[in-house]
Parts: structure tokens; sequence; C-alpha cells
């Protein structure tokens, strides 16, 4: 860190003291990226209302919502992984081992409670042995995830002989609505992500858990010395990032109807693409739930709007990485400023 | 009763004497500075009483009653405090949870244990105006400057009402206007009753603030003098070898 090593002038203190008690609150919004990611999704969306007249219908507003929910579920998980200074590449692979266990088990007429459990079970156990290897053997979080990347998918093709399922025995109806259906309008996998968001951004501002969190991905040093309990609270980090994509696998099987083994590929990029761009710092010690749902947002809002456009949806790629890189620059800008200040 | 006395404690790495049956006595309010060149066992020793190593021999003892340690956080639950080189502060966290970390404060909701960030901003406020110093509970630390941040590592080592503080090199890498700050930290300390052990390159920090010099050269103490009994040049030839012993 660089010092100044001359005192600044004591006008300069008034003046930051003054401008910070006159408009804190609002300059604190300001500087938040995931408040310029939001205002860039509501003007994208008040755009597209203009432009077509198939935006702003009741059916396309609740496919967009319920579309990026599943995303915006798994991206509440990685952001607490990426705040704790990790990152976890296996979410696709868990949400899509969660949909097989549930599929099978209710194939073969468990209900869908039991299939339920058993499902996070098998996707916590993932969570596990990603945690317990980068906790304790310190393994890179990249390394390890990606190799669970392999293994949860490669499990799920051998418990399901890669066919895809789609009866699901008694509790079928059950299942279809928990996942496609919709109470007052709102589609149920939005229901639960408000939920769930709601849950995280508590426990991340609310508990020593998530004051732990924060000071591991900014020093992870500092929390040792201070007598945090590093390990478990890593391993609790993967095992949350673990069950939020493996509830997001249930909710995913019931909209869809059928699962297969190619569920969830390539959605880690996705939700992290959504985290950063949300204001998620990859290097550890930022990042907000708020910002990984809009950032959900902004890309399914994307790819909604080339579809109504009538542009081609290879161009989704470019958009989403220009949304990412647009984010880490602004972030960069940003505290390349406040060093110089 | 002394705050802390070392007999003749020694610690050996293999065939390396890191420490070399040093004996001192610290009294509560005393500041002492550890002085030495690089190697001279100083960062050893004060991990010996830190917890972070046991002594190959010798006795630690803590008013007067004799004491080891398993580990730095024992070492804390006796009344050691440390703060390290590099303050061991989350930049993205206010001073007063960085205070509280690892020691929250909170409150029961419900079925619900939650932060008390109420109590913590009033106790680090507290606690950073007995140190008379301006850092603000609520800020972030990555707006803080050498001195404040320096306040916020001190404070914390309030928390617990230690007997004995050890710092290590806390004015290696700020300001000249902040190592005054940080000075008059360590007397607040002082004027709490609080024996301090300064470690520290500088010669003039230790002159300004220290009662007592303890000199250590390859891993043996070879001066133990009141401030007001030496001077920088004896010091220095102390610490070169250039003065075998005082």
């Amino acid at each position: 860190m660089l010092e100044r090593t001359d005192p600044p002038p004591p006008s300069a203190d008034i003046d930051a003291a003054i401008s910070g008690q006159t408009h804190g609150r609002l300059a604190g919004l300001v500087r938040q990226e995931a408040f310029w990611v939001f205002v860039a999704a509501v003007l994208a969306c008040l755009a597209l209302s203009v432009a077509t007249d198939t935006f702003a219908t009741p059916q396309n507003l609740f496919n967009v919502t319920r579309n990026f929910a599943f995303v915006a579920i798994v991206a509440l998980g990685m952001t607490v992984v990426i705040i704790s200074g990790g990152i976890d590449l296996s979410v696709g692979s868990v949400l899509c081992l969660s949909a097989m266990v549930l599929a099978i088990s209710m194939n073969a007429g468990h209900s869908l409670v039991v299939a339920s459990i058993l499902a996070l079970a098998a996707s916590l156990a993932v969570g596990l042995v990603n945690g317990v290897l980068i906790a304790f053997l310190r393994i890179p979080p990249f390394v390890v995830t990606l190799g669970m990347l392999s293994i949860a998918r490669s499990i799920a093709m051998v418990l399901s002989g890669n066919k895809m399922i789609f009866q699901f025995g008694p509790d079928e109806s059950l299942l279809f609505t928990l996942g496609g259906g919709s109470t007052l309008g709102i589609a149920h996998p939005v229901v639960a992500l408000v939920l769930f968001a709601a849950v995280t951004a508590f426990m991340l501002k609310w508990t020593r858990w998530g004051t732990h969190v924060f000071a591991i991905g900014a020093n992870e040093k500092a929390a040792v010395r201070t007598g945090v309990a590093v390990r478990s609270t890593k391993i609790s980090v993967y095992l949350f990032s673990a069950l939020m994509a493996g509830l997001a696998g249930i909710l995913e099987a019931g909209w869809l109807g059928g699962v297969t083994t190619n569920l969830g590929q390539s959605m880690e990029l996705s939700v992290i693409a959504a985290t950063v761009i949300g204001g998620a710092n990859l290097l550890g010690g930022a990042g907000t739930v708020f910002g990984a749902v809009v950032g959900a947002a902004l890309i399914e809002v994307i790819r909604n709007s080339l579809i109504l456009l009538g542009i081609s949806t290879f161009w989704q790629g470019a958009f989403v990485g220009s949304f990412i890189l647009l984010a880490v620059a602004l972030d960069r800008v940003r505290a390349y400023r406040e060093s110089e200040s | 009763m002394s705050a802390l006395r070392l007999e003749a404690v020694s610690k050996e790495f293999g065939a390396i004497h890191a420490v070399n049956g040093v004996s001192l006595t610290l009294e509560p309010g005393q500041v002492m500075g550890l002085m030495g060149d690089n190697g001279a066992g100083k960062s050893t020793l004060v991990k010996l009483i830190a917890g972070n190593f046991r002594p190959t021999r010798g006795r630690i003892y803590l008013k007067d009653e004799e004491v080891t340690f398993h580990g730095p956080l024992d070492a804390r639950r006796h009344g050691i405090e440390i703060v390290y080189q590099d303050l061991a502060l989350c930049d993205n966290l206010t001073a007063a949870v960085n205070v509280f970390l690892g020691r929250e404060l909170t409150r029961r909701i419900g079925p619900f244990q939650i932060l008390d960030y109420a109590a913590m901003n009033r106790r680090a406020a507290e606690l950073f105006k007995g140190l008379k110093s301006e850092t603000r509970a609520r800020d972030k630390v990555r707006s803080m400057s050498g001195g404040q941040r320096q306040a916020v590592a001190i404070a914390r080592t309030r928390l617990s009402e230690p007997d004995i503080v050890l710092m290590d090199e806390p004015t290696a890498a700020i300001s000249v206007r902040q190592v005054a700050e940080v000075l008059s930290l360590i007397r607040e300390l002082r004027a709490h009753g609080i024996a301090v052990i300064l470690i520290s390159h500088r010669m003039p920090d230790v002159f300004a603030v220290a009662d007592r010099i303890v000199v250590l050269r390859r891993g043996s103490k070879v001066a133990d003098k009141a401030v007001a009994d030496t001077s920088p040049e004896e010091v220095t030839g102390l610490i070169t070898g250039a003065i075998s012993h005082a």
C-alpha cells in the first residue's frame, strides 16, 4: 500500500467530512457497481418496452423472470464463494446431479420430499468434498471444483445410464407445480429466488459467519490470526454453493418436466458472469446478493431482447462478454481513483 | 509482581540456537524496546512469548505463575495480545468490525443470533477515544491512514484487557506524522498499566517511547538498560557487536 508521506491539507479533511455527511447514502449507492447494473437492466427493459410490443407482456415478463431465476439462485451460492476468495466451477454439474438423483428416486416411486432430500444430500456431498480439499489440503479452488465439475456430471451419467428421465412417479404433478407453476402470477422459481436471496443477504450482513466470509476473502491471514475458524467457514461456503445448485436443480427438473445429463452444462460460466457483472470481485472480499440477482437478470434481458428484436442469438455471448469486461473495467477505474484520492 | 518473567529461555531449531538462555523481567505499565539486527532472535523470542513456539529450555512466568502455551490463541487467553507488523486488518470491513473480528458481539432475536453492530460501534468508539485517536468506528479500514490503521489494531488488543501487548515493527512502514500517532498510542497503553514489548529497528522511536531497552545479538541478551542510562550510539554498538556487553 502506498502511504502519503506529507500530511494532507486540513481543508481536504473537512471537505471530505462535509461531502461524506451530506450525501453519504446516495454517494455510497452510486459507488456500488450493482446499482449501475441495475440501472442498465432497467434502461434495457424500458427501451425494449418502447421498441417492441412483445417485451412488456405479462407472458414474456413471466418467462424472463423464471428463466433467470435458476441462474440467479445458483449465483447466490457463487457470490458467497467468490466473496470468500474462492470459485466454484462445479455448480452446473451439481445442478445436473441433483436433478438426476431427484428424477431417478421419483421414477423409482419415492415421494417428492424423500427424493429432494436425496438430491440435496448428493449436492452437499459434492460441496463437502470441494470444501475439505480446499480448506485442508489447500488445493486451489479452481482446480478442485474443475475436477468436481467433471466427476459430478459423470456420476449423473452413470446413475442414469445417460438416459433422459421424464416420468416422476406418484408425485409427478407436485414436482411440475413446484418448478413450473406460479402463485399470484409469479413463477415458483422466482418466489424461491426471492426467498433464498433474502436469507443469503441476511446471513452475509447479520451473522458472524457472513463477516467471517468477507474477512477471509479480504485477508485470510488476518482471519486466522484473529481466531476466525477459517477452515470450517471455507467448507461451509462450498456447502452453501452446492446447496443452492442442488435446489435450483430440483426446481429446474420440475419446470422442464424431464432431466437429461446435459442439464446445466456450462451454466457455471453464466453464473460467474452474473456474479461478476453484479460487482463481485474475483480476488475476494467483495460482492452482493443484489448484484448477483441483477447481474443474472441483465444477462437474461439481453438474451430475451435479442430474440424479440430478431437478432441472431449467436450475438448473446458477445453482449454478455462485453458486460463482464465493462463491469470489471469500471471496477478497475474505481479502484484506481480510490487509490489516487 | 511482574507482568512477564523469562528464565533462561532457549529455542533451538536443530543445530541452530535461535534464542540462547534469555532471562528478563517486564513490569506492568512498562514499555520495553527489543532491539537487534536481523537474525538476532527478536522474532523468535516474541513468538515464544506469543505462544507460536514452545521454548526448548527455560520457563515463562506471567504474574509470577509459570505458563505453557498451546498456540497463540491460548496465549491470548492468558492476556497476551499481539499487534502484527501487517496489522492483520481486513480492508473491506469497518474499523469496529475489525476490532471485534473473531470475537463479534451478538444479540438474540427469536431463534437467531445476530450481530450487534450498535454495541460494537459504541464499544469501538470508546476504545478509540481511550486511545485518544480520531479513528471513526463506522469507517471502512480501506480509507484509513497508517496511524488510524494502527489504532484499529491496537484497539483490538484492548478488547480483552490484556496484561502484555507485543508490537512487531509498528513504525516501520508509515509516515513521520503517523509515527507520532503510534507512539502516543503506545503511551496510552502504558498509562492503562499494560506492559508493552516494542520490536523495532528504529532507534529514535524506541528512545522516544521505551522505558527500557533490551538488545539481542546472535540469540543472546547482551544488554538490558534503562533508556536514561544508555544512548543510541551505545545501542548501535551493542547491536553490531562493536560493544560486546553492557
